[in-house]
């Protein structure tokens, strides 16, 4: 097992909550408390929780394996026992080489010392030699973009200058074992992309990158294994479509339980022509598969198909009923199906497809997924936004201000079969 | 133990880096600079020498060069104890980003706070001599004690720096009870007076692990002898009985500092 990275073996963490004596004041009066008043042993089970149960698993070298799940699901603490800032409470762990993590690339900078002067500490902290932090540091700073700047204390810089002095020195630490832990959701869009550039780089260069996000389009399209935890525990652990579909799938699993309406939606699919999916090329046709139940009589009802993107705002919005198919009425124990056929005209991102149903004349919403399922489209580049229109250009010319004629022929040297 | 003193000594670079930066943040942006070393140990030997003179008046015996000598010779190493446990103290707490956040040996924390105190004590010495050489103190073989008195005092400073600082981790009031102590602890320990005045009762002034160490500063300093062996002794061995304890202390308390802070 020469090129396993990473190993942990049914780790633990427990967690105390509730009051916790932080100074010594508080703290005489209530020992001297329990001494006189014998308190039950359940109290202080109930008081504890585990943070983590039971956590197993292997990162090879040279692999990236992605963990996802909802907030206080342990992901964070999982990160902070393999960089072996919290120790477990059972279990053991394994870590072969150097960790780096990408967690707080500023933790370590003080505000009084200079651009240059944290470059040093924050390396050393980062565990770089100040040998290879010199070695590295006009990289460094060339990296970071603000040469102008690098002697002056760091307490002027903007907070985007910060970012990207901290970011600069943790991308050159060589690593064996690299952590993300949700760097990419502070930093804007060059940011992330300088990111992920660089955990691509360290990829290729044989470690293993272990990666926390919320962003589960970068995890589908980066992660070689991924990771599902709830509540500490592990759910699901495979291929990152089917981890994802899986964390998906939860909220729905709950909605149904609450729903108690009289007509509910008891699934929503999309698939491709290969079949169920969540990763789509722009421009892909796709099909949306709506199943809905009637508990009690129901008339006029209409199927609503709309589309938020990442800032969930609603980007496309239609029904059955507006495109031309009638309202429609259940029985009770009925069950309705339809496929929307769509085209994903969308430039690559993350989309949220949502289902409503509706009666309009009453105006009464009767089940909602918000969203029904996340998919993520992957675009060939190009195109930004949030439409893809299929763009090509077709004509290009240049012209040049000091000769009159130049346009000319341009045009015709771009476009030649025109005149024909 | 073995293992943990060779992480820490993969770290040294850190631990340099980081007395570096306590050291530049303190000195950069006051007005005083270095002045601010000398500072405290200047106020200390001054209202030394007034204790000193309402003894001399009282007692109607002159007031000697040596007692002044003897007086600014104590109230350096006194002063270093005073900052360094103090800054030691809020180390931990401090810092708590990189305590949260990154890994690495956190004693590197109070033996920064320590080291960088140790820098302002070498600068306020430098002034110290020339003070001594103004009073024509002269020196003699004795200082070749200087050394083992200063390893003393290094060594307790950081045993009483690691406890300090992870029990002002877990809790919130040791700084202010620190604080309180570092005041009153002048009353306590033969910075202003020496032990010999109390005669018999002397002793029980010197079972303050500073005392003989001070006493001994000002000894073969100031008065050209060499210290009481047996009260030398008897520091030296609790200094090294409350680093080694500190240090074992701050490693069992260590593994919860992330979660606690």
């Amino acid at each position: 097992m020469s090129d396993m990275a990473i190993r942990m073996e049914h780790v633990y963490k427990k967690f105390r909550k509730g009051e916790i004596y932080n100074s010594l004041r508080d703290l005489i009066p209530a020992l001297t408390g329990r001494m006189f008043q014998q308190r039950e042993l359940s109290e202080k089970d109930r008081r504890e929780f585990w943070a983590v149960q039971d956590l197993s698993f292997e990162v090879k070298q040279g692999e990236a394996f992605g963990i996802i799940g909802h907030n206080g699901a342990g992901k964070s603490t999982a990160l902070k026992m393999l960089s072996r800032i919290m120790r477990p409470t059972k279990g053991c762990m394994v870590v072969n080489g150097r960790l780096s993590a990408l967690i707080e690339v500023s933790a370590g900078f003080h505000g009084d010392l200079t651009g240059r002067e944290n470059i040093f500490l924050n390396g050393t902290i980062l565990g770089m030699s100040k040998r290879e932090i010199q070695s590295k540091l006009d990289q460094i700073i060339a990296f970071s973009g603000i040469e102008e700047f690098i002697d002056t204390p760091v307490k002027r810089y903007s907070s985007g200058m910060y970012a990207r002095l901290g970011f600069s020195v943790a991308a050159h630490v060589d690593p064996d074992v690299l952590i993300v832990d949700e760097v990419l959701s502070v930093g804007d869009y060059a940011f992330q992309q300088k990111c992920i550039e660089r955990m691509k780089e360290v990829l290729r260069s044989g470690a293993a990158v272990l990666f926390v996000s919320h962003n589960l389009k970068i995890v589908a399209e980066f992660c070689h294994r991924c990771l599902l935890l709830d509540k500490g525990q592990t759910v699901l652990m495979g291929t990152p479509q089917d981890v994802i579909s899986r964390y998906l799938q939860k909220p729905n699993g709950n909605a149904v339980d609450n729903n108690s309406g009289p007509v509910s939606i008891s699934s929503v699919r999309i698939r491709n022509e290969d079949g169920e999916c969540i990763l789509f090329r722009s421009g892909e046709q796709v099909w949306i598969d709506v199943e809905i139940a009637a508990r009690r009589r129901c008339n006029k009802l209409s199927v609503t198909l709309y589309i938020l993107d990442d800032k969930l705002a609603v980007i496309f919005d239609t029904s059955t009923d507006l495109l031309g198919h009638g309202e429609f009425d259940l029985e009770e124990g009925d069950s309705y199906r339809c496929t929307f056929e769509v085209c994903l005209n969308l430039a690559g991102g993350t989309y949220y497809p949502s289902i409503l149903i509706y009666r309009r004349d009453i105006q009464t919403v009767y089940d909602k997924w918000e969203p029904a399922t996340t998919i993520y489209i992957s675009s060939d580049g190009g195109v930004r936004g949030i439409a893809n229109c299929f763009p090509h250009v077709i004509r290009q010319q240049i012209c040049q201000a000091s000769h009159a004629d130049a346009a000319e022929i341009g045009w015709n040297s771009v476009v030649p079969d025109l005149n024909r | 133990m073995k293992e943990e003193l060779k992480e820490l000594f993969k770290y040294r670079e850190l631990l340099y880096m980081i007395t570096y930066r306590d050291i530049k943040v303190r000195y950069k942006q006051s007005i005083m600079g270095f002045m601010w070393a000398i500072l405290m140990p200047v106020l200390i030997v001054l209202s030394g020498v007034i204790v000193r003179y309402g003894y001399a008046v009282a007692s109607h015996a002159p007031l000697k060069t040596a007692d002044i000598a003897g007086v600014a010779v104590k109230a350096l190493p006194w002063a270093f104890l005073v900052s360094s446990i103090r800054f030691a103290c809020l180390s931990l707490i401090s810092n708590k980003e990189l305590v949260t956040k990154i890994y690495f040996p956190k004693e590197i924390f109070p033996i920064a706070a320590i080291l960088a105190s140790l820098f302002d004590f070498v600068v306020a010495s430098a002034a110290l001599v020339i003070f001594l050489l103004i009073l024509r103190v002269g020196w003699s073989l004795y200082l070749t004690w200087v050394p083992a008195l200063l390893v003393t005092m290094v060594l307790l400073a950081a045993g009483i720096g690691m406890i300090v600082s992870a029990a002002g981790l877990y809790f919130r009031d040791v700084k202010f009870i620190v604080e309180v102590f570092l005041t009153f602890g002048i009353f306590f320990t033969p910075v202003f007076y020496d032990a010999s005045m109390f005669g018999e009762k002397g002793k029980w002034l010197l079972l303050n692990p500073m005392s003989p160490m001070l006493e001994g500063f000002g000894a073969c300093i100031a008065r050209h002898q060499s210290p009481d062996l047996h009260w030398f002794a008897y520091s030296l061995a609790c200094a090294l009985l409350i680093f080694l304890g500190g240090y074992v202390f701050f490693k069992h308390l260590e593994p919860g500092f992330a979660e606690s802070i």
